[in-house]
């Protein structure tokens, strides 16, 4: 029974070793969808930096428009990897001190939060216990945190780095714990039939049954670390975005505050998609169905 | 009379429930038996059916298998489940594996598991799609899949439970030839849990049917007295096919008519 599709990858091979008045059909197929896909945003880009352009252009403006963004900060567009010493850097050492910082914060607040997240998942009193904590921690905004964690750690480096832990380790704590207490019971009368009991029902029904609810968890998790490491870097200084877009506006460098913002979307952006992914790959067939 | 799976006295009540769902159920069960459990919805057909796999516990009496009481969940009684239950994250061929390692790792090597799992994909006809997610493949073949890795475990018992119910009429009566040939071939002991009359005739040594729930009892057990190998199409006009059909429908629609539909 061939229930699969034709792979549309597959036509490539095929249309390499035919003559060259057929490969060029197959060629057209395969270019208007990416370019529907491409069009669109592109036109509004456009369009909207028209719209820009004119409303930042009279006298009165108080921001400045694309063509000065340009002219202004046209070194720190074309050449993010500069570095002149001090904070006198481009943007892709900014970008990466930033992910660094968050890199650190993350993966432990991700393997905490998992573990903790498990816990309450599967002990009903660890649960009636920590979840009302979390509860009233999770609505503490990430830079509260900060003086606290100032105070406690000296330190610049470590006290960003505590932010982006606290900040993004709630999401997954609580996603993880719903998707063990989620656990499907047919999957649970499976595991019962076969006598799968201990560490090996958890390794091998709790676990994977629970992986696209962790993902989730992650996804939002690695969201809030990148909005929490750009509010928490323009108050401990440091290369890093957050203060460099501080930095900016104490030197009143408008257009580089914009080019910097292009970056974190970006960035933060990537950062969504590859959690996203990563989740895709891990969990495979189970959201599925 | 040979009482391989004997259930006696058997009555379940759930928590908080004024009226036992199963009342006195007694049913003894021979060695290769091919049995069916008919009944209206909601009558607890199912409930059965997860007593005996030790899924429910039983609130009085109980059941026995080979001499001994079951108290819960094991291999010995294999179930396929309604709505297939595979593991969404696992291969066709990792679904059986994981039964197989689970409860014949003592009984054969590494090797030998594997061959019999694969063993067990062709008794279904499901080779082809081994290396196949339960997303990627359709329901019967979910449900073939289910069934071998019911068989995989080598179960004394096979619990049924309205495993053909989802599935669109053709591909229901391809699964049920191939259960016939597997129960022909493989001398399983086979419960299962239906409300489709034909199914039950053709497949059943003996067809239990149970009165309307709660507090349901047997009503009735009839002897399907048709010779094997069993053929839908010789069998449609075979008159003992038609009389046990008739009985089984004559005892569903006219002295146990479904309450819900008798109340609308």
């Amino acid at each position: 029974m061939n229930m699969l599709a034709p792979k549309p990858a597959a036509t490539t091979p095929a249309a390499l070793s035919t003559p060259a008045d057929f490969a060029a059909l197959p060629k057209v197929s395969r270019l208007r969808p990416v370019l529907a896909q491409l069009l669109p945003p592109l036109l509004v880009v456009v369009a909207l930096m028209a719209l820009w352009q004119f409303a930042a252009s009279g006298p009165n403006a108080t921001l400045p428009p694309p063509s000065k963004v340009w002219t202004d900060a046209r070194d720190l567009i074309t050449d993010p990897f500069f570095d002149n010493g001090g904070l006198d850097k481009g943007l892709f050492w900014h970008l990466l001190a930033s992910l660094q910082r968050v890199a650190l914060g993350f993966a432990l607040a991700a393997v905490a939060g998992i573990l903790v997240g498990l816990l309450i998942g599967t002990s009903d009193f660890a649960m009636r216990g920590l979840d009302p904590i979390f509860q009233v921690l999770r609505t503490v905004p990430p830079l509260a945190w900060l003086p606290l964690s100032l105070a406690a750690f000296r330190e610049a480096q470590p006290s960003a780095i505590f932010v982006i832990f606290i900040t993004s380790i709630w999401p997954i704590i609580i996603n993880t714990a719903v998707g063990v207490r989620n656990v499907p019971q047919d999957y649970r009368n499976v595991a019962a039939v076969i006598r799968l009991r201990g560490p090996a029902f958890f390794w091998k029904i709790v676990l994977p049954a629970a992986a696209p609810y962790i993902f989730t968890g992650l996804k939002i998790g690695i969201g809030l670390s990148w909005l929490a490491i750009i509010a928490a870097e323009m108050l401990i200084g440091g290369v890093g975005i957050g203060f460099f877009i501080w930095d900016a506006w104490n030197s009143s460098n408008l257009s580089d505050i914009i080019v910097a913002l292009t970056y974190v979307g970006l960035v933060g952006f990537a950062l969504d998609r590859i959690v996203a992914l990563a989740g895709r790959f891990a969990t495979r067939g189970t959201s599925a169905s | 009379m040979d009482r391989f799976l004997d259930i006696s006295q058997l009555s379940v009540a759930f928590p908080k429930a004024p009226v036992p769902v199963l009342r006195e159920i007694d049913l003894q069960i021979a060695r290769g038996e091919y049995v069916s459990v008919i009944g209206h919805s909601g009558c607890g057909k199912s409930t059965l059916l997860n007593v005996i796999a030790g899924l429910l516990p039983a609130t009085a009496g109980g059941v026995v298998l080979e001499g001994r009481e079951i108290e819960g969940p094991g291999p010995d009684r294999a179930v396929v489940f309604q709505n297939h239950s595979l593991l969404p994250w696992l291969t066709c061929y990792e679904n059986v594996k994981l039964a197989v390692d689970q409860t014949l790792s003592k009984a054969m090597s590494r090797a030998e598991r594997s061959d019999w799992v694969l063993e067990n994909l062709a008794l279904v006809r499901m080779t082809h799609a081994k290396d196949k997610r339960p997303s990627e493949i359709s329901g019967g073949m979910k449900q073939r899949i289910g069934i071998a890795r019911a068989l995989s475990m080598r179960p004394k018992v096979l619990l049924l439970d309205e495993p053909f119910g989802a599935l669109d009429a053709l591909t229901r009566a391809h699964l049920q030839d191939q259960v016939m040939d597997i129960h022909a071939s493989r001398g399983t002991t086979v419960v299962m849990i239906t409300h489709d009359v034909d199914e039950a005739v053709l497949l059943s040594d003996r067809i239990v049917m149970l009165t309307n729930g709660p507090n349901a009892r047997i009503g009735e057990i009839l002897e399907v007295d048709l010779p094997r190998p069993r053929d839908r199409l010789a069998l449609a006009a075979d008159p003992r096919f038609v009389a046990a059909r008739t009985a089984v429908l004559e005892f569903l629609h006219t002295r146990h008519a479904n309450p819900a539909l008798a109340a609308a």
